[in-house]
């Protein structure tokens, strides 16, 4: 079931030619022939589209709490991808930029909003000069720019470049560094929705989510409701890296068991190995062991079992890997990424990695696994945004599931694994 | 001191934002590629040009991985060592690389052809390991791989 990769195979569809031949911006034109922006709006919300950043907040609703009161307001798609084991916003907007900004251009006439940004990360300067290109080419044909296919609807898009910073793919920190500050993140409420950029209402969406928009209001509501399970509707890109024989994207309906996307799609673990863990959406959410593997990969399933969709990024580790050395990789990941704004975050992260590192390099005391949790809950829920949540769940999850491994360590003096600790050098067959 | 056309650029790009101060990181690209590094004199003229105070250029300028505050070389060699990377091996590519161009993470080569760095995530785990350097990405990458790039680069940089 491809929706978002559908054209996968069709050469040069990132051209408006091939991309018009293949049924492209119907939706744009069938959003501003046949529909007002609240049945836009409507027919989102009913589709029960969330937001495929992370947090899978619906988007409808999302798009309804915009006000209808006269002044600007915004769009930013959220292109800033940094979150790890994540990379299917890149590939989306390499293959097919078209899509994505069509299903900007319906966002932006749903909640009226005239100027909308791409915030790109820096290092996507590939992706970013494809979205150009395509933008030039959007323009020229009249899909978007002043009175859109001859209605009274105009908007102007823009790409914004950042420069390498994980948290400004935070939303409010996203909103910042679009200013021209510092990424660093805004206190909430206000929210976006009622002041974000320029202080005005903003709407903020990841690509995959706009990227889903067209195919929603071509299709209807309906049909991409009765795709995935009831409350996670449609498909979802779930990337997957680390220790498999097939890693890339793969589109798939919500809620295919992990089992089916490692072994059957991903094509199971190098050399017949063992899985350890798997982290299942984005280094984020707490890891999760070989017992999971039954588990549906939706919103609802995976929080039933302690961990959380995220943006469906799978990092899969076999039986070799040091969950230490991943624990400590991921810990220096936050600390480094950490803008510095909430102490707790600013200072924790630092404590985590260190403590980590030193446990990982045979100086750790017993009483640094309760002192790592002890330090990873006074982050937890206590920072403006959620960059401190995050860099306290590997961290807390490794501890629940893997606690005899720290022990091994700090009980032997030293990595109990072989000199790379799981981290071995894949020779490319 | 920036050229004519770095300035009509950057002039250019403020009026693509409702307000200027938007122009400060976009301002900060354009600079880094014409000088290859944020010069202290060149932010003061993105100051200038923009009309913004300087702390805030500057305040900007620190805050990002990709924004150069002192001279690198000819090619940045950014090798991302983020999980995915590191389970197939990224640790032991930064290795290699660090013992054959004989500098450490950070450094830069005597002749001025190469520095070194290690990165966070770049998004492209699914062709791990992976190392970006200027403008592109480099996938699946083994010790023979970096062989052949770094031989590429050296003549590309002869030539």
């Amino acid at each position: 079931m491809r929706i978002l990769f559908k054209h996968l195979d069709v050469p040069d569809i990132d051209n408006i030619d091939v991309y018009l031949r293949e049924g492209g911006y119907k939706g744009l034109e069938k959003a501003l022939k046949e529909m007002t922006p609240d049945q836009v709006t409507e027919a989102v919300a009913k589709s029960g589209l969330r937001g495929r950043g992370g947090a899978g907040f619906p988007t409808g609703r999302k798009w309804a709490f915009i006000p209808k009161a006269p002044g600007p307001k915004y769009l930013c798609c959220n292109a800033d991808e940094s979150e790890p084991g994540t990379f299917k916003d890149r590939e989306l907007i390499l293959r097919n930029p078209h899509q994505l900004i069509e299903g900007m251009a319906i966002c932006c006439y749903a909640i009226g909003a005239s100027r909308a940004f791409i915030y790109i990360r820096g290092e996507f300067v590939e992706p970013a000069r494809k979205l150009d290109r395509a933008l030039g080419e959007a323009y020229d044909r009249g899909f978007i720019g002043a009175r859109v296919l001859g209605s009274d609807f105009s908007v102007d898009m823009t790409i914004y470049r950042g420069a390498g910073a994980y948290i400004c793919g935070e939303e409010s920190g996203l909103l910042n560094s679009l200013e021209g500050q510092r990424g660093e993140p805004r206190v909430r409420p206000p929210f976006p929705a009622i002041k974000g950029l320029y202080a005005s209402p903003t709407v903020v969406n990841n690509v995959e989510t706009l990227a889903n928009v067209p195919h929603i209001i071509i299709n209807g509501p309906e049909w991409f409701a009765s795709i995935g399970t009831p409350k996670s509707t449609g498909t979802k890109i779930f990337c997957v890296s680390g220790h498999v024989n097939r890693p890339g994207n793969y589109e798939l309906p919500m809620g295919i068991p992990a089992r089916e996307l490692i072994f059957d799609h991903a094509g199971g673990i190098p050399g017949g190995k063992r899985l350890k863990a798997w982290i299942p959406g984005g280094s984020s959410v707490p890891m999760l062991s070989a017992e999971h593997l039954d588990v549906g990969l939706d919103f609802e399933s995976l929080t039933s079992v302690g961990s959380m969709l995220g943006s469906a990024g799978l990092m899969v580790m076999n039986e070799d890997t040091c969950i230490v050395r991943a624990t400590l990789n991921l810990a220096r990941f936050y600390a480094h990424e950490s803008c510095g704004k909430c102490t707790p975050c600013r200072e924790g992260t630092a404590w985590l990695r260190d403590m980590i590192g030193t446990i990982e390099h045979g100086a750790g005391r017993m009483d640094f696994i309760d002192k790592l949790v002890d330090v990873a809950d006074n982050i937890d829920g206590r920072t403006l945004c959620a960059l401190g949540d995050a860099a306290a769940q590997p961290v807390l999850s490794s501890i629940k599931l893997f606690r005899d491994e720290y022990e091994t360590h700090i009980r032997g003096g030293r990595c109990p694994f072989d000199g790379n600790g799981g981290f071995a050098l894949r020779r490319n067959a | 001191m920036l050229s004519e056309e770095a300035r009509k650029r950057i002039l250019g790009s403020a009026e693509q934002f409702p307000d200027r101060q938007s122009a400060i990181l976009p301002a900060l690209h354009i600079l880094q590629e014409e000088q290859g590094y944020l010069t202290d004199e060149g932010m003061k003229e993105v100051a200038e040009t923009l009309d913004v105070p300087y702390s805030d250029v500057a305040g900007v300028a620190s805050f990002y991985a990709m924004l150069f505050e002192r001279p690198v070389g000819r090619y940045v060699l950014d090798v991302c060592t983020t999980l995915s990377c590191s389970l197939l091996g990224a640790e032991h590519l930064v290795d290699y690389l660090s013992e054959k161009l004989g500098i450490k993470v950070g450094e830069t080569t005597p002749d001025g052809l190469f520095t070194l760095r290690t990165v966070q995530c770049l998004g492209d785990c699914g062709s791990a390991p992976v190392m970006m350097v200027g403008d592109t990405y480099h996938e699946n990458l083994t010790p023979e791989k970096l062989d052949a790039l770094l031989a590429d680069f050296a003549a590309k940089a002869g030539a």
